[in-house]
């Protein structure tokens, strides 16, 4: 199994959920994330005083799938997500050892 | 049973040598009480400009620094602080004796004012004590994020009671309304102060810098962000401030009249006006306009009309309030050059306001203004230097008495009982110190945690750190 990882801008999200359902994925977990890539934050000013926010908000969302669909994956995020402007985000894999599902405690593949 | 008002026998307090009206007016009186109510709800006005304006891991100690005014000025005015600011004076104009009206002995059937233009004293004590009550919440802004509460609680009656009661009566205590004497910048020095930009802004003001100067600077200050983390509430403190300063500038009128609905149109220009006044330097400046700007301006102005209100043109008024928005914009920045942590600018806003609202009489006072031929007349109007030299005076003695005596108070309390928390506790966040309280409830994992409902033993302090 793998975890693919991916962080997108926040308005991108109903595409890339749809995206995912259509190629049969079943759950994916959502967080809030902020950082600095190649994008860079914002200035603010209050009463004269100026307030560099360097970090931006993005989406982090955590999908785990069978070996052989990682690829696939990947590639369907990354289409849906895709808007060729600065700070579109990253994706990335990593192996996942095991898996358990908690209400039946079932392992493996089966857990997905 | 409510007695019909003609039946009232004039009452007369000999001690205080009242010149009681025969019965009060039906009309002023509604005023007058109303407007002690609206002034009333700047505090928490305040308390939610305020809120807004530090983090949100301090929001409810901020908005609390202002609400225990409330309680301690409340109880400290019925108790003394009415009698030491508007009872007989002990002479020289410069305190009121504090004993005579005791627990507002002797005043609660009395009346005060002219004849056929009378209120009821206790009408008088209210309007009053609503005053000392904001003016004490002004001056915490000063100290965002890092005063110990019970400190900063005694600390407002100590300074109600040393610094705001005398200043009052100096500058409130009208010689023939509630005392025959009264306080000696209004009535030799013949300052004009309708409502408060001395013993209110000024006086807050200077007191907040000597506070910030005492306690220091928050940890991190100039360097870690301190934004504003609710503007939303911020505007709305804005808005319930500006509808409260009607009752405190058209209720200082005392009578319900001419001299009153000039005054509210003052002060509407005022706030108008320096909202603009603030908007322009941001535009200029930094290329923006803010929403924090924009309610910074109206504050600004409606600061500088608070003295002059009676006097001014509603000309003049936009004129000095645009003014007061333009220069406190610029002041707001003196702090970051100078190194004080007036972590709200109470002496950006509040001090430099209220010395050009103050000042700003002896140059655009005019007998055009809602007080007629009764005021003095300005530089701008041909009336020479006179005023002008007064109203420094009068503002010079209120920012001097102001700093030295909050200085000494606030080094007395630092060095005996601690006025300030310390680094860990302000970096823990203050509500949660010194009120074990939390002001925002969001989110999934701020949600959980167990709670012990039957437990009811103080916290220690291990507890309330959360460490």
């Amino acid at each position: 199994m793998r975890l693919v990882t991916a962080i997108i801008k926040p308005f991108k999200l109903e595409d890339v959920k749809e995206a995912l359902e259509s190629y049969g994925i079943t759950g994916i977990t959502l967080s809030e994330a902020t950082g600095f890539g190649r994008q860079r934050g914002h200035s603010e000013v209050y009463r004269g005083a100026e307030y560099k926010v360097d970090f931006v908000p993005k989406l982090r969302l955590e999908v785990v799938v069978e070996d052989q669909d990682a690829d696939g994956v990947v590639d369907v995020i990354v289409k849906s997500a895709q808007t060729g402007r600065i700070g579109d985000g990253k994706v990335w894999t990593t192996a996942v050892d095991d898996m358990v599902r908690v209400r039946t405690g079932e392992r493996g593949a089966s857990a997905l | 049973m409510v007695l019909d008002e003609t039946w009232i026998p004039q009452i007369v307090d000999m001690r205080s040598a009242s010149l009681a009206a025969a019965s009060p007016n039906a009309g002023d009186t509604a005023w007058v009480l109303l407007c002690a109510a609206l002034v009333l709800l700047m505090t928490p006005g305040l308390a939610l400009f305020y809120g807004g304006m530090v983090r949100s891991k301090s929001v409810l100690n901020m908005m609390m620094m202002s609400f225990i005014g409330m309680g301690t000025v409340s109880v400290s005015w019925i108790l003394w602080g009415y009698s030491e600011t508007f009872g007989p004076d002990l002479g020289d104009g410069l305190l009121g004796d504090p004993f005579t009206h005791f627990g507002l002995h002797g005043v609660m059937r009395a009346v005060y004012g002219p004849v056929g233009k009378g209120i009821p004293a206790p009408a008088f004590v209210a309007f009053q004590v609503v005053f000392a009550i904001i003016a004490v919440a002004l001056v915490s802004g000063a100290i965002a994020d890092r005063a110990k509460f019970a400190t900063w609680t005694g600390f407002t009656v100590l300074w109600a009671t040393l610094v705001y009661f005398p200043a009052a009566h100096w500058v409130f205590a009208l010689s023939g309304y509630a005392a025959r004497a009264g306080g000696w910048i209004v009535n030799d020095l013949h300052v004009v102060d309708f409502a408060g930009g001395t013993v209110i802004e000024i006086n807050a003001g200077a007191a907040g810098l000597a506070l910030a100067l005492v306690l220091g600077k928050r940890v991190g200050f100039g360097k870690e962000p301190m934004r504003p983390h609710n503007l939303t509430l911020v505007m709305i403190g804005a808005g319930l401030l500006w509808f409260g300063w009607f009752g405190f500038n058209a209720g200082s009128a005392l009578s319900a009249g001419t001299l009153a609905a000039g005054v509210w149109i003052n002060t509407l220009a005022a706030g108008a006006a320096g909202m603009l006044g603030w908007l322009a330097v941001e535009r200029t400046r930094d290329g923006r306009l803010t929403s924090l700007g924009a309610v910074s301006g109206l504050v600004a102005g409606l600061v500088a009309i608070t003295p002059s209100c009676s006097v001014l043109s509603p000309v003049g008024s936009v004129l000095l309030a645009a003014v007061a928005g333009a220069v406190c914009a610029w002041a707001v920045g003196l702090k970051h050059r100078f190194g004080f942590d007036d972590s709200l600018d109470v002496v950006g806003v509040h001090l430099v306001g209220g010395l050009i609202g103050t000042l700003g009489i002896g140059l655009l006072a005019t007998p055009g203004g809602p007080a007629g031929a009764t005021g003095p007349t300005g530089l701008f109007y041909g009336g020479g230097l006179d005023q002008l030299g007064r109203q420094a005076l009068g503002a010079g003695a209120v920012l001097i008495f102001s700093f030295v005596m909050t200085y000494a108070i606030g080094l007395a309390l630092q060095k005996t009982v601690g006025f300030r928390v310390t680094e860990d506790d302000e970096r823990a966040g203050i509500d949660q110190i010194e009120h074990a309280e939390t002001g925002y409830d969001l989110g999934h994992l701020f949600s959980s945690g167990r709670t012990n409902p039957t437990h009811h033993g103080r916290l220690t302090d291990r507890e309330g750190a959360g460490l």
